[in-house]
């Protein structure tokens, strides 16, 4: 057991992935298996149930649930439009001051409970469409859910995003990883593109990006200050993806200024100009899920680097990356990993590993504070 | 004693960040059960793995490596429970926390009456609890329509009405449920599982509303009459449906669950997984039946922090659990501090540190929730953040931990509508005889005194409160194993997990201008005899070791109070611990820090000087304003 699982973030120059497109509701998939689509085509689309009124007609007529079926003007399932009379009371000898009651909504009378005197009334059903996210081809078919859509890709998963799904080119704004995204760099001809800067871009300059119809920024570093001006509120939990600010914003190292790991940087530099799919949706709980950044290849690419080592596995020689301080930032590899406890800085004794970091000089390090890097 | 067989007892808890392994052994020697050794990894329930098992193994294997044994069948395909003799062990339990635990919506007529007691309900099993629908909550039919819809819970607890009581409400709380029509987080096609503990009347009104779209279940009323709470069915109940459709759809768990088990007479048995604050409310239970004694427990994870408390109601103990569904250390930690505040994360900080940079901090350790303090300094603001989630935590459970409301009027449920008024705490920090902390933060503090610390500074105990520690975390694993071998839980309890801090000794109620706030003689185990004042805005440290016994006679001044009223001595034996007696004369009702930087800093560096808990370094650290 000379190896440990550590969580990681996945940057690959070239990927096959799988993405499952899947309907909140069970609803009709409108692509077949085996097709080639394009992130834009609609694979799968359902109608969500209407949003319900329920009042209580035996109270507002004034008479005992059990009496009012006789005065129903609709039955279970019938459309209603808006101020159509639903149910109406005898009236004196049948005739006089009648009291009427009027659906206050257009949608369907859907039923009426003898006990309660309620009735819900439930609004049109609300279309709901999903697309193919990712230019790729269609690999299965969850039937009345979605389909699972394969892509061959460069893929770079990012530590935290806010917005959702968009696509463009991309575009690089910045020369090296170390580099701000500063004003001048957000032009005009960002206008559509998903462009990638180095370690930092602030919160007027992201605003500046929103105005010039930039689709996506990803930057190494963003502050959590301009994050809680940018929403209005101090997030407590880490659950995004629905934010409407935009455009979508991925941090590919974390809060603060800092400089994107070169990796990443350098490969998202070559594919410049490429189309990609963009996803900030970002959830920091069990099952948790990153923002990530998919451009699709064409079939003859092939990747120069891409390893076969189990995901998550990390053993003596593996490329690391420390993501707290005092080393947060630094890659190196690992060097030794002692299965008994070590007294750090804090005092804590935590398992650790030994990393040697390019000048050669080694470390001891927290297991917990090191990520994997695949190349 | 058939169950001495078992010999080697493996343990694990899946928790939101970290997986923990414990090994427990049967010595000879000793004469009992003794914890061996202890693993643990990162839990792997997200990417890449996706997968819980991965994370077990490897806390397993790093229990290996340490052995020198092996405990994993050869191809690692799982935990070799052995039948007889040979590598493996006898008997595998686990519990869980992560893939965000067991969400829950419960839904009772009044909110204050059943949707009180389902959501006791509810926090006892283990669950979190996400919204209480109540008839009387104020929000109109459509909105309680969304809030279901939007929540997504992975159950729901319906309740409502004494048996013989309202049915129409009841039948009208089904009606949202059904008209919302939730779909389950987990598995497109599942139906969602209802359970309906209410009035016995309405169950079948209930089940033509319900039974065809929902996985519906019906049990006792968990509130059959107003005087009384009938919560064990529904409990259960919850437990068994955790497991069948929450747990078995979560990334890895189908296979953890074949895991668990062991063999009696050739026989596999299975052991079902337990939500980690389920197993955790268990053993805190049994403390406090065995010693006959008030205890609370506080585990503060990586996403939640659970307080559990045993005090009495009516001279009868009532156990209650609360959840801090959005307050932890690693995956809330940001929730904390936009709880709390900034100002008061950074009113615990003994130096200064700049707002903005902290900000950043805590936001990093919120996405790379795995990770740990490597500095000093990162420690030491971890541990004031800590101080914030407890407290919060605390004032939540004071809220739910209540008499039941509604009792002793002669109303029926009807009036109650009407009814604003509450029950009261049953919280009393001063009758609490026993503190428990446990949790990553707590038990792995590098100093036990920062530990002690922490829990007075958030808990503020009153009088006389025993403060203990779960040593290396493993309250889940006995309170698992307490279930199927109930005499190793409470052997290992005793013995190795339950660390006694010492006492804290903090006299209550409003001073002004006194000398001191109180007088303590003691009478040491070696005879010797002698006294000690506790100092207004002081604390003091005397030792007295784990197993020690002083004679204590404390004097309080005028109109303080340290259990017995106001300016009552209180006389009787005080037991040491591994960090001593603790003399707080910081104040209660109120504690208050001073408001100028300077002076708060310089305080704090006493406190903590005091009690020892920072190498002398912290001094220089960050420079005072």
């Amino acid at each position: 057991m000379a190896f440990a699982y550590t969580p990681g973030l996945r940057v690959a120059d070239v990927a096959d992935i799988s993405k499952t497109r899947r309907l909140p509701l069970k609803g009709e998939v409108v692509v077949e298996l085996g097709a080639e689509i394009k992130a834009d085509t609609v694979v799968a689309r359902t109608e969500l149930p209407g949003n319900v009124k329920m009042f209580n007609i035996a109270n507002m007529l004034g008479v005992p649930p059990s009496d009012i079926p006789e005065l129903l003007l609709k039955k279970e399932g019938e459309p209603i439009k808006a101020d159509e009379p639903i149910a109406q009371s005898k009236g004196l000898f049948g005739k006089y001051f009648k009291n009427t009651i009027k659906s206050p909504i257009k949608g369907f009378f859907e039923s009426f409970n003898e006990i309660t005197g309620q009735a819900v009334l439930r609004e049109p059903p609300i279309p709901v469409e999903i697309d193919g996210y990712v230019n790729g081809k269609v690999t299965e078919v969850l039937e009345g859910e979605g389909v699972v859509v394969e892509t061959h890709c460069t893929f770079v998963q990012g530590i935290f995003g806010i917005g959702g799904e968009v696509r463009g080119e991309i575009k690089m704004v910045c020369s090296s990883p170390t580099e701000e995204i500063t004003e001048d760099k957000i032009t005009p001809d960002c206008k559509g593109k998903v462009i990638i800067g180095g370690n930092y871009i602030s919160h007027a300059v992201l605003k500046k990006a929103v105005s010039a119809g930039v689709n996506a920024v990803v930057v190494g570093g963003f502050d959590d200050s301009d994050l809680k001006d940018l929403l209005g509120f101090d997030l407590g939990v880490a659950i995004t993806g629905h934010e409407k600010l935009g455009l979508t914003l991925i941090l590919t190292e974390g809060f603060g200024k800092m400089t994107m790991a070169a990796g990443t940087f350098e490969l998202l530099a070559a594919r410049e100009g490429m189309y990609a799919s963009v996803n900030g949706a970002t959830q920091i709980r069990a099952g948790v899920m990153r923002p990530e950044i998919v451009i699709p290849l064409s079939a003859e690419i092939k990747s120069a680097t891409t390893s076969s080592k189990q995901a998550g596995a990390m053993d003596i020689g593996s490329s690391v990356r420390c993501i707290r301080a005092p080393f947060f930032g630094k890659i190196g590899l690992v060097a030794a990993l002692p299965p008994e406890l070590n007294v750090v800085d804090s005092e804590a004794k935590v398992r650790v590993l030994e990393v040697e970091f390019s000048d050669g000089k080694k470390f001891t390090v927290p297991r917990a504070n090191v990520e994997l890097i695949e190349k | 004693m058939g169950q001495k067989k078992l010999t080697t007892i493996l343990a694990t808890d899946c928790g939101s960040t970290t997986t923990k392994s414990i090994l427990i052994e049967y010595s000879e020697e000793a004469g009992r059960y003794r914890l061996a050794r202890r693993g643990e990894a990162p839990t792997t329930v997200e990417a890449p793995a996706e997968d819980v098992t991965k994370g077990v193994l490897n806390a397993v294997g790093e229990i290996e490596d340490l052995e020198g044994r092996s405990f994993l069948k050869p191809d690692e395909s799982g935990v070799n429970v052995r039948d007889g003799s040979g590598d493996g062990v006898d008997l595998y339990v686990s519990t869980s926390s992560a893939g965000g635990g067991l969400q829950m919506t419960v839904a009772g007529v009044v909110k204050s009456m059943t949707g009180e007691s389902a959501q006791r309900a509810a926090l006892g099993a283990g669950a979190i609890v996400m919204d209480i629908v109540a008839s009387n909550d104020r929000r109109l039919p459509h909105e309680k329509v969304e809030d279901i819809r939007r929540l997504r819970p992975d159950m729901i607890l319906l309740s409502g009405g004494i048996d013989g009581g309202t049915i129409d409400h009841v039948v009208e709380l089904a009606e949202i449920v059904k008209a919302a029509d939730p779909k389950p987080r987990f598995g497109v096609g599942f139906k969602l599982p209802v359970i309906f503990a209410g009035n016995k009347d309405a169950a079948g009104a209930v089940r033509d509303e319900l039974g065809s779209t929902m996985e519906l279940k019906i049990v006792d009323n968990l509130r059959p009459v107003l005087e009384r709470e009938n919560l064990g069915p529904a409990r259960d109940l919850i437990h068994e449906l955790f497991m069948e459709h929450v747990m078995a759809q979560a990334p890895g768990y189908a296979k953890l669950m074949e895991w668990t088990g062991r063999y009696e007479d050739g026989k596999w048995t299975n052991v079902p997984i337990m939500p980690t604050p389920g197993a955790v409310g268990k053993l805190i239970e049994r403390v406090a039946r065995l010693e006959d004694i008030h205890v609370m427990g506080v585990d503060i994870g990586g996403a939640t922090t659970d307080v559990f408390s045993v005090f009495d109601d009516n001279e009868e103990p009532v156990f209650n659990r609360t959840v801090s569904a959005n307050l932890g250390m690693s995956y809330s930690i940001s929730n904390v501090l936009a709880s709390a505040g900034m100002e008061n994360v950074m009113r615990w900080v003994p130096f200064h540190v700049d707002e903005a940079d902290l900000r950043n901090r805590i936001r990093n350790k919120m996405i790379r929730p795995t990770t740990i303090p490597q500095e000093l300094e990162e420690l030491i603001i971890e541990q004031a953040i800590a101080r914030e989630a407890l407290r919060l935590s605390l004032v939540q459970h004071k809220d739910l931990a209540t008499g039941l409301k509604g009792v002793a009027q002669e109303r029926t449920i009807g009036d109650a509508f009407e009814q604003s008024q509450t029950g009261a705490t049953l919280v009393n920090m001063m009758d609490l005889d026993l503190l428990i902390g446990s949790g990553g933060v707590l038990s792995h503090a590098p100093r036990r005194s920062q530990t002690a610390l922490m829990l007075i500074d958030s808990f503020l105990p009153e009088g006389n409160t025993m403060l203990a520690v779960d040593s290396i975390f493993m309250m889940p694993h006995l309170g698992v194993l307490s279930e199927v071998h109930p005499e190793a839980a409470v052997e290992v309890f005793n013995n190795d997990c339950l660390i006694k801090l010492g006492p804290c000794l903090a006299p209550a109620g409003a001073f002004k201008k006194v000398a001191h706030l109180a007088t303590v003689s003691l009478t040491m185990p070696d005879g010797k005899v002698f006294e000690e004042k506790i100092l207004p805005g002081k604390m003091k440290l005397i030792k007295l070791g784990v197993g020690e016994k002083a004679e204590a006679v404390i004097t309080p001044s005028k109109g303080l109070d340290m259990g017995n009223g106001p300016g009552e001595i209180w006389q009787g034996t005080l037991e040491g611990g591994i960090v001593g007696i603790i003399l707080d004369g910081r104040g209660r009702r109120p504690f208050v820090l001073p408001e100028k930087d300077k002076e708060r800093v310089e305080l704090l560096q006493e406190w903590s000087q005091t009690l020892d808990t920072y190498p002398e370094r912290f001094l220089t650290m960050g420079g005072v304003k």
